[in-house]
């Protein structure tokens, strides 16, 4: 136990980069996923077809792999442009290359959640939008966006809680995160077992936390619907 | 009397779908405060029709003039048709209100939000001015009292009540109606048609696109009547339905008086 306490302060610091790197991804995969869906139901063949690329590459890839090219190949690639451009050495920070990966990845698998929200939306109401002068923008705006939400927020919530978990993986490239945290801990106190639990513990609470935001949210997106 | 003022013109009007031509070159004028009841069996292009005047659907060839003004389009290289200017379909949309056959109102906002949605946006009036219109419309169409509710909760003649009050809080030059009754329950569609028939006393110029006969004959002062993408009567109700000159309107209305 008392070991627990030493090590506390130090995987609290690990749990809140958590919570850091996965709020940070979130915001960047749900821009990702916009856009994609946007680019998916667009009438562009070029916009369809690199967010067809996109998600077939992503969604066929390990995390973990990425995740390493990302961190290990963006190193070389920015020493090999530093070299040419005559920048002093730059180095990759974890952080960023973690947040990016993460953000990337489920980038393509909230372009799917998105899409799905979007076909679900009637499509005469998105017509009656039209029809009364608005523009292309309003309609998405006023009509699809907030119209979509209710159908697209159950596969959204799998997907936050599958981030949140997949910010595990950062530790192997460094990032001092709760998981990593823990790692350090168990090696000097010789009890790894204890230090995973603690850290199984605080990934739910995290998770447990965000289901009630998310019950939350699907009470605010479903009204107006009848319930069965 | 004043002399009529032209409200529409729509001049040799194609619509193809693919292969499938559904409007095979529709001619017409219609005047300010006219009511046209436009009759058809099913697949006779009707709603295509009205779908085109608005431009939610880009005719395949032909003019479209709006108070006069023509609706510009332009030929892709793809052989298919767009209209020039979108802002120009955007300001002409606004003043062409429709009702649609499925209500289509905005699910995620209440009646009163589906009302000023499009005056506070489109036409961008405060939120206060538009409140006020839509409080009077919703009087007028008998849904004040159900101002707060969302659409799901309501009945469909409630719904379509709702969908005309949207519709005139555009205060606009032209009503739209896309087979207003056909979802009701034969019940429902009195009350919808009293609205109807209110407007049209009012003096609105008003399509409509129905297979109300009652209506048509009675409410309407004119019955364009298509077959196959073609005008084939046009006249006032009293000619049309007592003296029709094509059999193919005689054997429409043996069919529907059954």
């Amino acid at each position: 136990m008392s070991d627990i306490i030493a090590y506390l302060p130090l995987i609290m610091k690990g749990m809140l980069l958590t919570v850091e790197v996965a709020l940070i991804s979130l915001l960047i995969s749900v821009l990702l996923g916009m856009l994609g869906a946007v680019a998916k139901l667009s009438n562009s063949r070029i916009a369809k077809g690199i967010a067809g690329i996109y998600t077939t590459i992503i969604r066929g890839i390990p995390d973990l792999v990425l995740m390493t090219i990302l961190f290990f190949g963006g190193q070389i690639l920015v020493n090999n442009i530093g070299e040419k451009m005559g920048w002093e050495y730059i180095d990759v920070s974890p952080f960023i290359a973690g947040v990016l990966t993460i953000g990337f990845v489920f980038g393509a698998y909230m372009t799917e959640s998105f899409r799905g929200g979007i076909l679900a939306v009637a499509h005469g109401e998105i017509e009656a939008g039209y029809a009364f002068g608005m523009n292309p923008v309003q309609v998405f705006v006023r009509i699809t966006l907030p119209a979509m939400v209710r159908h697209a927020l159950p596969s959204f919530g799998n997907n936050w809680l599958v981030l949140t978990k997949t910010t595990a993986l950062i530790s192997v490239i460094g990032l001092q995160d709760m998981v990593y945290n823990a790692g350090l801990a168990g090696g000097s106190t010789r009890k790894p077992f204890t230090f995973y639990c603690v850290v199984a513990f605080l990934f739910l609470i995290i998770t447990g936390i965000s289901e009630i935001g998310l019950r939350r949210l699907n009470k605010r997106y479903s009204v107006g619907v009848r319930k069965a | 009397m004043t002399a009529p003022v032209e409200a529409l013109k729509v001049e040799s009007l194609h619509k193809s779908f693919g292969q499938i031509a559904v409007l095979k070159g529709i001619s017409f004028e219609a005047n300010e405060q006219d009511v046209i009841s436009i009759l058809g069996s099913s697949g006779s292009g009707k709603s295509t029709l009205l779908r085109c005047i608005n431009l939610l659907e880009t005719p395949t060839s032909g003019k479209v003039y709006v108070h006069g003004e023509l609706i510009n389009m332009r030929d892709l290289t793809s052989g298919e048709r767009r209209p020039v200017d979108r802002k120009q379909v955007e300001r002409i949309r606004s003043k062409l209100a429709m009702v649609f056959q499925q209500f289509n109102l905005w699910a995620h906002m209440t009646v009163m939000q589906n009302v000023i949605e499009a005056p506070v946006h489109v036409l961008k009036l405060s939120k206060q001015e538009a409140k006020e219109r839509a409080e009077r419309l919703l009087n007028r169409v008998g849904m004040y009292e159900h101002r707060d509710y969302y659409p799901a909760h309501l009945s469909g003649g409630q719904m379509q009540r709702t969908a005309i009050a949207r519709a005139l809080a555009m205060e606009p030059d032209m009503l739209l109606f896309d087979e207003p009754t056909s979802a009701l329950d034969p019940e429902l569609v009195g009350e919808v048609l009293k609205v109807m028939r209110s407007l049209a006393e009012e003096g609105r110029t008003m399509l409509v696109v129905t297979h109300e006969m009652g209506f048509a004959r009675e409410v309407s002062s004119r019955v364009i009547f298509l077959d196959e993408g073609l005008v084939v009567e046009d006249g006032s109700p009293d000619s049309v339905f007592d003296n029709p000159r094509s059999d193919r309107f005689r054997q429409f209305l043996t069919g529907t008086l059954k």
